[in-house]
């Protein structure tokens, strides 16, 4: 009997260990998913403003990320070489980015879109598919065409209980996302300058009326968003630990993807499309296949376009007369 | 009906200029004949993020065509070194092979990248261009028989992917992780691998995938790689992709050995990789450094550039010289003589003592297994 009984047992602990392998591996797989969202919502969201405010799909706003990142790379050089502790290296790298990345976005919505403002829609189009190539090639000129190693600013620390799971640049990466996502909402709600955007959005010759600067808020707009480009851009950078010239061309592909994916123009639905985004192409790796990354993610964007054309939280257009 | 007339009229008027251009083209090239001038084409990845590979191919054709002119050039002809950028893309590639081919170029040394190469083979063979890579190692180009007039100094990277596994035996991997990078050359490199372990009785393929090069990350493929229980990853692909995975691999526990292959046996991997680069092996050309010429070679660049060559330098001065050496052999430029003098006649290389077999590949040109020790890559001994 009692042999019996532990033969009977053994399969249970063989299958709790496994579940228990099982759960893990989808924990993994979640917050792997959860990092590369939050990093694609950080540059969406630029997109999405953008885009909600005049209608324009800036296709500079990868490299502005890619900007970020370099930025954040030169200060952490300097401050590294004159012996800053890792996390105040971190918090000022982000900052002079943020700062240089934002008078980046703001020049280039003067030079590029601005003359722009009353053409047809496809010339500033072109204006921002040239600036891309512009910065990209700039930044290739100035600084290298080599892949820099770019130091892990971002200090380890063990997460009790999720050792192995997720490591320390990644529960940062998430954390910052967040507090920024969250941020950025109540701003848009409740700031002054967010309901002036989201007037602007809505009829930008009525708010004109209402005596809102509509050039102050577009600037600010380009602002803003490049800000969180550039938060992303060290983020990320310092937890892959490299980047070149060309990072920002397909970080701002899949962020444009993952707009597109949650409604272009809406805050809530670029931060909902990349975490979705994100998530699916983690668990296309895990479950299926790296081959099929791609594939799974655009094959998704496809679907939810059929039955919502507008994306997931995207207003459906209505026709004007 | 008049609209279309004018049209036949037109056309006919065009493919009489067009006609008049072309005879005007073949005196200008016989007038050009006595000029004595021997062109070497050389192209490959010249900027772009691959330049590295690209650029010590330009210097190596620069020093041998200075030193064979110093000595009165090829059959009386100075030697001229006539660079195009290929950026390592294939529809550059095709671009720089037109180019070189309506000048009249009849030697290219290049293309450096395997796509580039097969792209622009096309166009070498229809105009019977020798081309020679001194670093394009997908196995198809000499193995299919597609294109007599493809050599290449380097060895393929089957031969490489045998060492490979062999070397993953001998450190006693029995479940081995095979990643690529979806690339002519990572893919190829991962398919030869895979082959060699399946048919190896006592190893076994835990994982087989490729990534999307320049992905924003790639834990999901590491955490996978934990997942299946590997005890090794070989990686095929270039080092901005493998700097990547072995930095997530370490930073996420997981310390198997990374083994990959001679497009991540550039130094740029250490630089980028840092401290997480300790320990990786990767395979590339076998240590040739008591080879005579190839000090000869070395001095040469210092002097002239003031710094240590680059990668693929030694393979590209062999390329070069075995060019030119065929040129001076077979008396002429003519297709067919130059290929027969590769074939038949020896050459004094950095590589050693040279010539190519049937298939383009050079006899006698091998592999070795490197690791990075204390930030540099170090021969280990067969």
């Amino acid at each position: 009997m009692n042999s019996r009984g532990q033969a009977a047992a053994c399969p249970l602990i063989v299958y709790g260990n496994r579940i228990g392998t099982l759960m893990e591996y989808f924990l993994e797989l979640f917050f792997g998913g959860l990092t590369r969202g939050s990093i694609y919502a950080l540059i969406a969201l630029g997109y999405t403003m953008v885009y909600g405010i005049i209608e324009l799909i800036n296709f500079a706003h990868g490299e502005i990320y890619m900007i970020g990142a370099f930025t954040g790379l030169i200060v952490a050089g300097v401050l590294g070489a004159l012996g800053f502790p890792g996390f105040a290296i971190l918090v000022l790298a982000v900052i002079v980015a943020v700062i240089y990345s934002a008078a980046y976005g703001f020049t280039i919505e003067k030079i590029a879109y601005k003359p722009l403002r009353g053409a047809p829609r496809l010339s500033p189009l072109i204006s921002a598919i040239g600036m891309s190539i512009f910065l990209q090639n700039y930044v290739m000129l100035a600084q290298t065409s080599d892949f820099l190693p770019f130091p892990s600013l971002i200090p380890e620390f063990k997460i009790p209980g999720l050792t192995g799971i997720i490591t320390s640049s990644e529960v940062v990466i998430v954390a910052v996302t967040v507090v920024v996502c969250v941020a950025l909402t109540l701003f848009i709600k409740y700031g002054k300058l967010g309901k002036a955007m989201r007037a602007t959005a809505q009829n930008r010759k009525m708010a004109q009326l209402v005596g809102i600067s509509v050039n102050t808020v577009i600037s600010a707009t380009f602002v803003i968003g490049s800000s969180l480009a550039a938060v992303g851009g060290v983020l990320i950078a310092s937890h892959i630990g490299q980047i070149n010239y060309y990072i920002g061309f397909i970080a701002g592909i899949k962020a444009f993807t993952a707009a597109v994916l949650g409604g272009i123009g809406s805050i809530p639905g670029a931060m909902l499309g990349a975490l979705i985004l994100g998530l699916t192409e983690a668990f296309a790796t895990g479950y299926v296949s790296s081959d099929y990354e791609d594939v799974f993610a655009f094959a998704l964007l496809v679907l939810i376009l059929i039955f919502r054309p507008a994306g997931i939280m995207g207003k459906q257009p209505t026709q004007k007369v | 009906m008049r609209g279309k007339w004018s049209l036949v009229v037109f056309a006919m008027a065009i493919m009489a200029f067009a006609v008049a251009g072309c005879s005007s083209g073949e005196e200008k090239k016989a007038e050009e004949a006595p000029a004595k001038k021997l062109v070497l084409g050389v192209a490959g990845a010249h900027s772009g993020d691959l330049a590295s590979y690209g650029l010590p191919t330009v210097n190596a054709a620069k020093l041998v065509a200075a030193d064979i002119n110093a000595k009165g050039g090829v059959l009386g002809m100075q030697v001229e070194v006539f660079a195009q950028d290929d950026q390592c893309k294939p529809e550059m590639a095709t671009n720089a092979a037109t180019k070189l081919v309506s000048d009249d170029v009849k030697i290219v040394l290049g293309h450096i990248c395997s796509g580039a190469t097969k792209a622009a083979l096309e166009i070498y063979k229809d105009a019977k261009v020798v081309c020679m890579s001194p670093s394009a190692t997908n196995p198809p180009l000499t193995q299919s028989g597609n294109y007599p007039n493809f050599f290449r100094t380097i060895a393929s990277d089957d031969a490489q992917a045998i060492l490979e596994v062999k070397f993953a035996k001998k450190l006693g991997l029995k479940n081995v992780a095979v990643i690529h990078d979806k690339g002519d050359y990572g893919k190829g490199f991962a398919e030869f691998c895979k082959q060699f372990v399946e048919a190896d009785a006592d190893m076994n393929v835990a994982l087989f995938e490729g990534v999307t090069p320049g992905a924003v990350d790639y834990s999901a493929v590491v955490q996978k790689i934990k997942n299946s229980g590997a005890d090794g990853v070989i990686f095929g692909g270039y080092h901005p992709e493998a700097s990547k995975i072995v930095t997530s691999m370490r930073k996420k526990g997981l310390d198997i050995p990374f083994l990959s292959d001679d497009g991540v046996k550039d130094d740029t991997f250490i630089k980028v990789a840092g401290e997480y680069a300790e320990g990786v092996y990767a395979t590339g050309p076998r240590d040739i450094s008591a080879n005579k010429l190839y000090s000869v070679a070395l001095e040469e660049h210092k002097k002239e550039f003031g710094s240590e060559p680059g990668a693929f330098f030694y393979q590209a001065y062999a390329a070069a010289l075995a060019l030119l050496n065929a040129v001076e052999k077979a008396g002429s430029t003519d297709y067919d003589k130059v290929v027969e003098a590769l074939r038949t006649q020896y050459v004094e290389t950095p590589l050693g003592k040279i010539k190519f077999d049937k298939r383009g590949d050079a006899e006698g040109v091998g592999f070795s297994v490197y690791q990075v020790k204390n930030g540099q890559y170090v021969e280990l001994a067969n």
